[in-house]
């Protein structure tokens, strides 16, 4: 094994994704040269269908993508932190089955009004989504915490129970569903950003801003708890009080990406490990490193998905598990070697 | 008066750990903790350094009731090197040792410092860049033994500091070995209090100035090792007839079995 080192990462992921972005800018169904997008961003040249194009549709969807990777790598390496599990993602609290059961309901129930109820702009579908991942969350934690404090082992296990539980909701739900229900149900589950908004957009921002903002605080405490919990309280963590924060916020970032993108799978589980294997686990590095490269794969990945089927898209669920797992799968084959 | 246990009991799901223990560890002086297995010694340890609470009794750190103590202020003045630690992520020496600057606010140019000096101070210089997860057992224990030191490499504005091990040498040669004893008895002589849990009581013997035996969870003897260690208590404790001479070299009460 040898180590990157972690600031050279992060500043090459920072020159990365801008790039990466603007290229995304450039492609899809209608091909834009990268002098008609800079020509429309001073207002100087271009249609006004070409700037629907970049700025009502292509923007706001680039931006999703970048917010709801940064957020679901970044609580990817605070859930594998926490849990000492290099292999632990969000999904592990339970946010994402909860958030699954919440979106079939609102499909399966509000039937008609999907289209037109709305709260804030928002789907019902994001809203029910929403709901239900954070009351998965709020039980898996309630049934890990005694009164010695939250067992992560039980988290664990509790988490596999409320996914099962909610595996079996979704079937229920599914089973009494007609064709077109099924269809936006098994659509929601590969996760998509087609439908991203400028609301969509400030909210995903405002989430990815607070986690980044108070993640670092706790990323020490996360260092410490990687040598086991007495020995951070030894160090003088409260360990209690950080692991509630962090499950708060990561039920929080991950409830809103779902919400929002329906289940992206993988760049939470894949982004931090990787990250990991090139510049060591220090989360100080870690979190904003992983974060910044779950943003880069996932509009590598949603620019794809724009494209590869022209003038169809593919949900972009598909082409991050189609990129992640070929990833994975080598980087698995590596480690049996090293070992 | 540093480290005081008033009269402690500990009651867990139906078992008396630890029976009306009363115990004070001094500044200055190193103090080990002998005794067969399940006889209490880490329940002692772990009511001392305030991971359990115990069920009757108080534990007291410079003065204060241990609970008082902010946890940064409290790992500050104390130090607790674990029997096992479970690290399994690729953390480089450099780093694990670094932990153990959490409590303070040092910067990083001083903590970079005290890391390397720890280091070599366990004779594990040569580790600095290692990967934990490749190192030997031997290896794993002197870094993280560097870590707890590392946390009282300076002296704290709130109080006498102490070092807990439990078995710090359990996984080390003869010349690490040593190497710890010499360590725990530099520190002594700095007027940090160190307590220890050994299973080697030649070992215990040639380092501690004082000795106590546990058994069934109550104090059976605490004293100098000449006072403690000797042939009828050995027997009564460890159920084993040995003969107990004097080492050569030390005086130290020796063992024999």
């Amino acid at each position: 094994m040898r180590r990157f080192s972690a600031s050279g990462l992060i500043w090459a992921l920072a020159i990365i994704l801008p790039v990466v972005s603007l290229l995304s800018m450039t492609l899809g169904t209608v091909s834009i040269s990268l002098g008609e997008l800079l020509g429309a961003a001073s207002h100087q040249v271009g249609s006004n269908q070409v700037d629907t194009i970049l700025f009502d549709i292509r923007l706001p969807r680039i931006l999703l993508a970048i917010f709801v990777g940064a957020v679901l790598s970044s609580t990817g390496a605070v859930m594998q932190g926490l849990f000492r599990n290099p292999l632990a993602d969000p999904s592990l609290i339970g946010v994402s089955s909860g958030a699954s059961v919440g979106a079939s309901l609102m499909i399966v129930s509000a039937g008609g009004l999907i289209q037109t109820g709305a709260l804030l702009g928002l789907s019902l579908v994001a809203v029910g989504a929403f709901v239900g991942g954070f009351v998965a969350t709020l039980l898996v934690y309630r049934l890990a915490t005694s009164g010695i404090g939250t067992s992560v082992t039980t988290m664990l296990l509790a988490g596999i129970a409320i996914a099962a539980l909610a595996g079996a909701l979704n079937s229920l739900l599914s089973y009494f569903s007609d064709n077109d229900m099924l269809r936006q149900i098994s659509l929601w589950q590969m996760g998509n950003l087609s439908g991203a908004s400028w609301t969509k957009v400030t909210i995903m921002a405002s989430v990815a801003l607070l986690l980044m903002s108070l993640f670092p605080r706790d990323s020490r405490a996360l260092n410490a708890l990687l040598l086991g919990e007495s020995e951070a309280r030894h160090l003088g963590v409260d360990v209690q009080a950080v692991k509630r924060r962090l499950i708060i916020l990561t039920a929080l970032g991950v409830g809103v990406c779902v919400a929002l993108a329906g289940l992206v799978g993988f760049v939470g589980l894949i982004i931090p490990h990787m990250v990991r294997l090139a510049i060591g686990p220090d989360h100080r590095w870690l979190i904003p490193a992983s974060a910044l490269a779950g943003a880069t794969l996932l509009v590598v990945a949603d620019t794809l998905a724009r494209i590869v089927v022209v003038p169809a898209e593919l949900p972009t669920g598909i082409l991050t598990a189609l990129l992640g797992a070929p990833f994975f799968v080598a980087l698995l084959l590596q480690q049996r070697k090293e070992i | 008066m540093t480290m005081l246990a008033d009269n402690i009991s500990l009651h867990l799901s139906g078992f008396d750990l630890l029976r009306n223990v009363s115990i004070e560890i001094e500044a200055g002086k190193v103090t080990a903790i002998v005794g067969p297995n399940g006889a209490g010694k880490s329940s002692l340890l772990k009511v001392l350094t305030g991971e359990m609470e115990p069920t009757n009794g108080a534990v007291f750190l410079n003065q204060q009731p241990l609970h008082h103590w902010e946890l940064e202020q409290k790992a500050q003045m104390l130090a607790v090197l674990p029997q096992h630690t479970l690290l399994n992520f690729p953390f480089t020496a450099d780093e694990v040792v670094g932990l153990g600057r959490i409590p303070h606010q040092t910067g990083s140019a001083k903590d970079a410092q005290i890391v390397s000096e720890a280091l070599e101070l366990v004779d594990a210089s040569y580790l600095q860049k290692r990967f934990y997860t490749q190192m030997s057992g031997g290896e794993k224990q002197r870094v993280q033994l560097a870590r707890v030191l590392a946390q009282i490499w300076q002296p704290s504005a709130l109080g006498e500091q102490f070092l807990v091990l439990d078995e710090p040498t359990s996984a080390f040669d003869l010349s690490h070995q040593k190497l710890t004893l010499d360590i725990v008895r530099n520190l002594a002589s700095r007027g940090i209090a160190v307590v220890m849990v050994l299973h080697d009581l030649n070992l215990a013997a040639r380092c501690a100035d004082n000795l106590v035996v546990f058994n069934g969870g109550v104090i059976e003897a605490s004293g100098s090792p000449e006072d403690v260690l000797t042939e009828p208590l050995i027997e009564k404790v460890f159920g084993v007839k040995v003969t107990v001479a004097q080492h050569p070299v030390t005086n130290r009460p020796l063992v024999i079995s």
